[in-house]
């Protein structure tokens, strides 16, 4: 599993790029990806939407199973990646790049503080796995 | 309880599976990824384990007698080294399972079972046996290896003791593969062709590497229980557990073929005649999402206003790139191409019914 170090990583498995101030670009990680399995279908907001921390924005369909996806931190959506509407095997081939979901207007940066850097969440998968084979 | 292992459970681990739960056996969902194998199966060929599918065998002086009692199908149909699909139901006409009866001889029958369904199966078959015929569960005997897909007969030709070209669709001999005792049945369920292979648990695994590594160029791919529930579904085949089940009937479910009252009544068959008389207040469709979005199990189904019904299986269909569906909606709403919709998280997504298979494999 892949975590680049420059992101910020929420626990339903979603990331956080913060590049200019205020300014968040928001995804789903190698492991959630990984977990889903062949991504086939995306829901995405609209630009102008409000996101709140912790509650579903989103959704990506896999063959299998129906997924919410979480806005690690709240605010205002700027931009939408309507690419993946047509190309959703994208999240699978591309989580951390081409396959971002939205970028967003942060409320509060301080929202931050509350997720996890790369080597937290690495250790938090680990645990997740070894939970899940139990 | 913990979950039962295949004899080819050692063999997933090694090629990387993903394991689940289902049925009580841990099984591979998926090697690869589900699409392409589903691919696979459709364009080259596929190669499954099936061996949490139970095997009951029904033999002796009187199984003809119990078999025409217990199952709704013709059995005086099924010829020698015929296999039949069928339906066992409750005395109110509900399904306790679909199953695969494979005749082996005049009085010997095999009866191949959902893994979920063995031991319920079993129990209901004894209630009804009452001591007549020999009744035993072969199931751990048997390891269950299917092939399927257009190169299945040729990657399994190079194995086979005996001419697969003279086996037909839905019929079987008993012979060797990779020298191992099988009874090679041309069946499957994921409307291909293709052929499901019952040999000895303890020979599995010689089996399978045998069919693996067979094929030069055209090998077969490991497909696991993902690719195998979108490959059903696109041939329009039915779920125990999601589309029948012990609360639908087979005249509801679209199984009416099945059903000969001509041949002797048997366990449910009062049930359904009555139903038959009075006409049934739901039947299983195929539904075709003409807008985006994938349907799934327990998403209502609309008619203009109505909430008339409800999706029992659902997916993207990977060969045709829409959702399909089976689901519930009253006789009126059943004719193909009437206009229903699909309630995906409280949006009315317009579908088509339409009459499966969804997808059709080219001659």
């Amino acid at each position: 599993m892949e975590a680049p170090k420059e992101l910020r990583y929420s626990q339903e498995h979603e990331w956080v790029l913060v590049e200019e101030e205020n300014l968040a670009t928001i995804g789903i990680t190698d492991y959630a990806q990984d977990q889903l399995g062949d991504v086939v279908f995306v829901e995405l907001p609209e630009p102008d939407a409000q996101l709140t921390q912790d509650e579903p924005f989103g959704v990506v369909e896999s063959v299998k199973a129906v997924s919410d996806i979480y806005a690690p931190v709240s605010g205002t959506v700027k931009e939408v990646n309507t690419e993946l509407l047509n190309t959703p095997e994208t999240i699978n081939e591309d989580p951390y790049g081409d396959a971002w979901l939205v970028q967003v207007e942060m409320n509060d940066p301080e929202e931050l503080d509350a997720l996890m850097t790369a080597e937290e969440y690495e250790r938090f998968v680990e645990e997740e796995q070894e939970d899940a084979d139990e | 309880m913990e979950a039962k292992r295949t004899p080819l459970y050692g063999v997933h681990r090694a090629l990387g599976a993903r394991m689940i739960e289902f049925g009580g056996w841990q099984m591979p969902v998926h090697y690869t990824g589900i699409l392409a194998e589903h691919r696979a199966v459709r364009t080259q060929g596929g190669l499954f384990d099936l061996s949490h599918m139970g095997e009951i065998e029904i033999a002796g002086p009187r199984a003809y007698a119990v078999c025409q009692e217990l199952f709704v199908t013709d059995i005086a149909r099924i010829r020698i080294m015929q296999a039949q699909y069928a339906v066992m139901c409750f005395a109110d006409g509900g399904i306790v399972d679909d199953v695969i009866i494979y005749r082996l001889a005049e009085e010997r029958y095999l009866v191949c079972v959902n893994a979920a369904n063995r031991t319920t199966d079993y129990e209901w078959m004894a209630e009804h046996n009452r001591g007549r015929a020999a009744l035993i569960d072969r199931s751990d005997e048997y390891a269950l290896v299917a092939l399927q897909g257009p190169q299945a007969q040729a990657v399994l030709s190079q194995l086979a003791s005996h001419d697969l070209s003279a086996i037909r669709r839905y019929w079987a001999t008993q012979g060797e593969v990779a020298g191992v005792p099988t009874l090679l049945a041309r069946t499957g369920y994921t409307g291909e062709d293709g052929f499901e292979l019952f040999v000895p648990a303890e020979r599995a695994e010689r089996v399978w590497q045998a069919c693996s590594g067979a094929g030069g160029p055209s090998n077969l791919t490991p497909v696991g229980l993902g690719a195998r529930d979108t490959l059903r579904l696109e041939a329009g085949y039915l779920l125990y557990g999601n589309d029948i089940d012990a609360r639908t009937t087979p005249l509801e479910a679209g199984l009416r073929r099945l059903v000969h009252f001509e041949a002797g009544s048997f366990v449910g068959s009062e049930a359904l005649r009555k139903q038959q008389a009075n006409g049934i207040e739901k039947q299983l469709v195929g539904i075709k999402m003409e807008g985006a979005g994938i349907p799934r199990q327990g998403y209502p189904i609309w008619s203009g206003e109505q909430e008339v019904g409800v999706v029992t299986s659902g997916t993207q269909s990977p060969m045709l790139g829409v959702g399909i569906a089976l689901g519930y909606v009253p006789p009126s709403c059943t004719d193909a191409g009437t206009p229903l919709a699909v309630a995906i998280r409280n949006r009315h997504i317009p579908a088509t019914v339409v009459e499966p298979p969804f997808y059709r494999r080219s001659k």
